[in-house]
């Protein structure tokens, strides 16, 4: 059924992190903007990959189309824009900041912000004065010892 | 006030359900963005017609299925037979020969039969990366109005074809 | 024989845990000594059994027996002895053998050490791990049974996949697990707290070495998996947030943040339903990994062989024990109520607000690890979420911690004295944001903002732990007297703080100040990368016990000295037809320069030019030695005397009333 039916342990083998060189005529802004770029997408043929790392022909062309677009004056959007018209959201693997994934970017904040707020009030709520003083470790020993010893006694 | 304990459950049940439903999905299928949209330009060699072109707008006007094989491509044997099928009973598939040579091909197509109403040859893989092609097999649905209407990753097979794609060739065979 | 002999010790272990788990709650229920006192001796022989099966596999590996499936699928008779071994967890089926004999392991030491433990607890804590074993076995044998036999037998295996066939990837899989699975004693001990109502200072300092124990197995793993990945992938990379990766990490987190709840518990009486939570999530974590892991659900580099059935299987076991625990805990916590009141200044209020950070930390990988999954069930696009992501989110959720850190020990319990504190932290402070900005002009880095805070934070860190050890050196008279006098529990917690120093200063500059490039270099050529010069010297094949290299020679000097000489190598391993890189690296504290070898240009010349990919990366040693500190700082806090003093003094009012 699928295509790559074989273990994907075995896939990752012919997934091997190794890019042929490339020979670089940018300059080099362009240089480190294409590096960037390369190590920010996703190869879907070995999908544990960058198209940097990945020695897929794909990830080859996808490499070179951005290295052509780099020479063309094309912006990064352009670039990513370019990319995910083709293939979808699933190239970047930073994905972007849309409606769909708000979830994905800001739920961990409200969460740090929910935990914090809960934390700040279990402290308030827990300064009133209630409760005795803390028990040592070995006097609650001999209490639960006690305890085990009633125990004992009651099926005896 | 005892609500709260509860709050572990709920994200349990939560889980287990998120969980259900991946268990039924690939991974690593990507779904075509191109769905719906109209089929990318396209401008290619005829395999066989010396200086022949298929461009885009000769998609138009039927259905037809446009299949990304390769001789080198092993999945693409397991389909072939289903195509031979199809293409028995009427339906049109315009081959595409993604990242091959005419003669890996023409030896390939001699030895297991030709499903292709036209197969062009996309050697470089430039419309493939068009298409948003990203191996082989991989078969675009278009009806008439030239607009992809779905995309099978993988090979083809009946129960793709009764379920998602004859649909789309109407009451034809 | 052997290997029937194995099959069949691993059904009788599955019908010993069975009873492990019965017997046991049963004289819990009627209050009846005797057979609560079967626990024990059902877990150690559970152990026995495992540990029978798991040889006979071993047997089956090192004698060559291809009439199991799984031996052929993973073994080959040119395999090296020690791969043979490590063979067997080498694939889905006998890495779960592994990790029951792990199970089974923990289950026996808990009846070993734990027997002066009241004996309710003691035995639903081994009677949950017995409910817990029950579920692995079943899944071995029904979905994934490393004994099924194979017909027609083969003439040779397949051999093992050669991505494992390196010496860390033998001690890898086997720490990591340890970790993972050993979290399942601090599981049980909160089963059995939910269970008998009883939550006190006594069970927080029964459950601590445990946890601490399975955490610094874990962080050993972990450390050890990316050495792994960094040296034999040739990616120069160390770690991808990669599904398989945040598998191990969430329960790490998790750990991490239990440690310290439990502290507070024992000491201050406080935290306790929020503990007894942590150490299920900690648990729930290990098999949510588990899951994720093997059920093909994710994308991974790692993942296994995939099969329906099994995910169904452990999906269904997760439901089961999961639904149990958090039902009993949503019933029985409310009844723990805490003692006291808990000032935020204070040693337990920032022990919770660590506690914050991590679960939020924690909180987000789970996010992002199942987000994709997330999106595709509710139709919103399939998605990637990658490192860029991880990075941006983790490290605002986790800073903050590195700040609290150094307060750790100046900040003492109940309420803390501003001043005091506040004068202690003056000095390593000055020193911390001094050195953190003078750091990278002395390696010769250029100054970037990220590198000085990193810098900063690290520096305080290790700079406030070595701080407090010398403060207590200083308390006493004599020098030595003072070291020898420090309680193991502090210089275990000065360690591990120390060690995330030195880990999140590797971390920092490697990041920031890594260099890479691909070259093309015929022999005798030369490349130059960060003052370095890399000649190549060309290749010589160079057979292998089971596989074909080219080996290079890469001389390197550095300003016309020499430095080193590296011979990475490419292999194309023989039964599988698979080609791997060998990395070579050559390092010292303050960097690490890697080759990896690519592909030669002409494909039929070897004796031409070939692809290399050169690295220098600053300071990559501190991040394995940071993880080796922190598991170090672990393995100390455990041996600390007074784990062993409570055991004793809870030893003789008991034992006094045992004959009956």
């Amino acid at each position: 059924m699928r295509r790559n039916g074989v273990a994907a342990v075995s896939a990752l083998l012919l997934c091997l992190f190794f890019a042929t060189p490339h020979a670089s005529a940018l300059t080099p802004q362009d240089e480190a903007r294409y590096q960037t770029l390369i190590n920010q997408l996703r190869c879907l043929v070995c999908q544990n990959q960058t198209i940097a790392d990945s020695n897929a022909p794909l990830a080859a062309d996808l490499r070179e189309q951005v290295k052509k677009q780099i020479e063309a004056g094309r912006s990064d959007a352009e670039i990513k824009a370019y990319l995910t018209d083709r293939y979808g959201d699933f190239v970047l693997y930073k994905p972007p900041f849309k409606p769909t994934t708000w979830l994905l970017w800001i739920g961990p904040f409200v969460l740090l912000l929910l935990a914090v707020l809960l934390a700040l009030r279990f402290t308030r709520r827990r300064a009133s004065p209630v409760a005795p003083p803390v028990v040592d470790a070995q006097a609650l020993q001999a209490l639960l010892d006690a305890e085990h010893r009633e125990d004992e006694g009651a099926r005896r | 006030m005892r609500l709260r304990y509860l709050v572990p459950v709920a994200l349990l049940l939560g889980l287990l359900v998120l969980l259900g439903i991946g268990l039924r999905h690939d991974p690593r299928e990507v779904p075509s963005p191109l769905i719906g949209k109209p089929a990318p330009a396209l401008s290619l060699a005829v395999l066989g017609r010396e200086g022949s072109l298929l461009k885009t707008e000769d998609l138009k006007g039927r259905p037809v299925l446009v299949n990304y094989f390769a001789s080198w491509c092993a999945a693409c044997v397991d389909e072939h037979p289903f195509l031979m099928q199809l293409a028995a009973k009427g339906v049109e598939i315009i081959g595409v020969d993604y990242k091959d040579t005419p003669e890996d091909v023409q030896a390939w197509l001699a030895r297991h039969g030709n499903p292709y109403r036209t197969v062009i040859s996309d050697p470089q893989g430039s419309a493939g990366l068009d298409w948003g092609v990203y191996g082989a097999p991989e078969t675009f649905v278009l009806d008439a109005q030239g607009t992809i209407v779905y995309k099978q990753i993988g090979a083809m097979n009946e129960r793709v074809w009764e379920d998602r794609i004859a649909q789309h060739f109407g009451s034809r065979p | 024989m052997i290997p029937e002999l194995g099959h069949f010790a691993l059904i009788a272990a599955l019908l010993v845990a069975v009873l492990q788990l019965l017997l046991p709650a049963w004289g819990v229920y009627r209050r009846d000594r005797r057979l609560m006192a079967t626990a024990a001796s059902a877990a150690q022989t559970q152990f026995l059994l495992i540990l029978t099966s798991y040889l006979c596999l071993t047997w089956a590996f090192v004698s060559r027996d291809w009439s199991l499936a799984y031996v052929a699928a993973n073994s080959h008779s040119d395999l090296p002895l020690a791969y043979r071994i490590s063979a067997v967890w080498g694939a889905h089926e006998g890495s779960m053998l592994l990790w029951v004999l792990m199970l089974s392991a923990w289950g026996a030491a808990v009846s070993v050490f734990n027997r002066r433990l009241p004996p309710d607890l003691a035995a639903t804590t081994l009677a949950v791990l017995g409910a817990v074993g029950i579920g692995f076995l079943l899944f071995i044998l029904l979905t994934s049974n490393p004994f099924t036999v194979n017909f027609p037998v083969p003439d040779n295996g397949r051999d093992l996949n050669p991505l494992l066939q390196d010496p860390g990837l033998v001690i890898h899989p086997p720490m990591l697990y340890m970790g993972y699975v050993g979290f399942s004693v601090a599981f049980a001990f909160a089963l059995a707290a939910l269970i008998s109502g009883r939550l006190d200072a006594a069970w927080a300092r029964w459950t601590r070495p445990w946890t601490t124990t399975a955490w610094l197995f874990l962080t050993g793993g972990i450390t050890l998996g990316s050495w792994w990945a960094y040296h034999e992938l040739g990616w120069g990379g160390w770690w991808f947030w990669d599904p398989v990766e945040n598998a191990s990490f969430m329960p790490w987190l998790v750990g991490t943040a239990l440690i310290h709840s439990l502290a507070v518990t024992e000491k201050r009486g406080q935290l306790k339903a929020w503990t007894v939570l942590l150490a299920i999530l900690a648990f729930a974590l290990s098999l949510l990994g588990t899951f994720l892991v093997r059920s093909g659900v994710l994308v991974s580099v790692h993942a296994f062989a995939t099969d329906p059935a099994r995910g169904i299987f452990i999906l269904s076991f997760l439901a089961a024990v999961l639904g149990i625990a958090f039902v009993l805990y949503a019933w029985r916590a409310p009844r723990f109520v805490s003692e006291g009141e808990l000032a935020l200044f204070s040693r337990e209020g920032l022990l919770l607000l660590n506690n914050v950070f991590l679960v939020t930390a924690a909180a987000a990988v789970l996010l992002g690890t199942l987000y994709p999954l997330l999106a595709e069930a509710f139709n919103l696009g399939k998605v990637s979420v990658g490192p860029p992501y991880f990075n941006m989110v983790f490290l605002p959720l986790t800073a903050p911690l590195a700040v609290l850190i150094g307060f750790a020990s100046s900040v003492g319990w109940k309420r803390a004295r501003v001043a005091e504190v506040f004068r202690r932290a003056r000095l390593p402070l000055l020193a911390a944001l001094i050195g953190g900005a003078l750091l990278p002009l002395l390696l010769g880095h250029r100054l970037l903002i990220p590198a000085v805070a990193g810098g900063v934070l690290a520096l305080w860190m290790l700079l406030t732990s070595v701080q407090e050890l010398w403060r207590r050196v200083r308390a006493r008279r004599e020098a030595w007297a003072g070291l020898t006098q420090i309680p193991r529990a502090v210089w275990g917690m000065s360690l591990a703080h120390a060690g995330l120093g030195v880990w999140v200063l590797g971390v920092t500059f490697v990041s920031l100040y890594s260099i890479e490039q691909d070259v093309r270099l015929g022999p005798g050529q030369t490349a130059e990368l960060a003052g370095y010069a890399f000649r190549f010297d060309g290749i010589v094949p160079r057979p292998g016990p089971n596989y074909d290299a080219d080996h290079a020679q890469v001389q390197i000097e550095h300003e016309g000295r020499p430095v080193a000489s590296l011979q990475p190598e490419k292999r194309l391993y023989r039964a599988t037809r698979q080609v791997m890189t060998e990395a070579a690296v050559d390092h010292t504290p303050l960097r690490d320069l890697y080759v990896a070898l690519g592909e030669p240009i002409d494909k039929n010349n070897a004796g031409g030019d070939w692809a290399l990919r050169l690295y220098y990366k600053p300071m990559m040693r501190l991040v394995w030695w940071g993880g080796v500190l922190m598991a170090l700082g672990g393995l100390i806090a455990v041996s600390d005397r007074r784990y062993r003093l409570a055991r004793v003094a809870s030893t003789q009012p008991l034992s006094s009333q045992v004959p009956a």
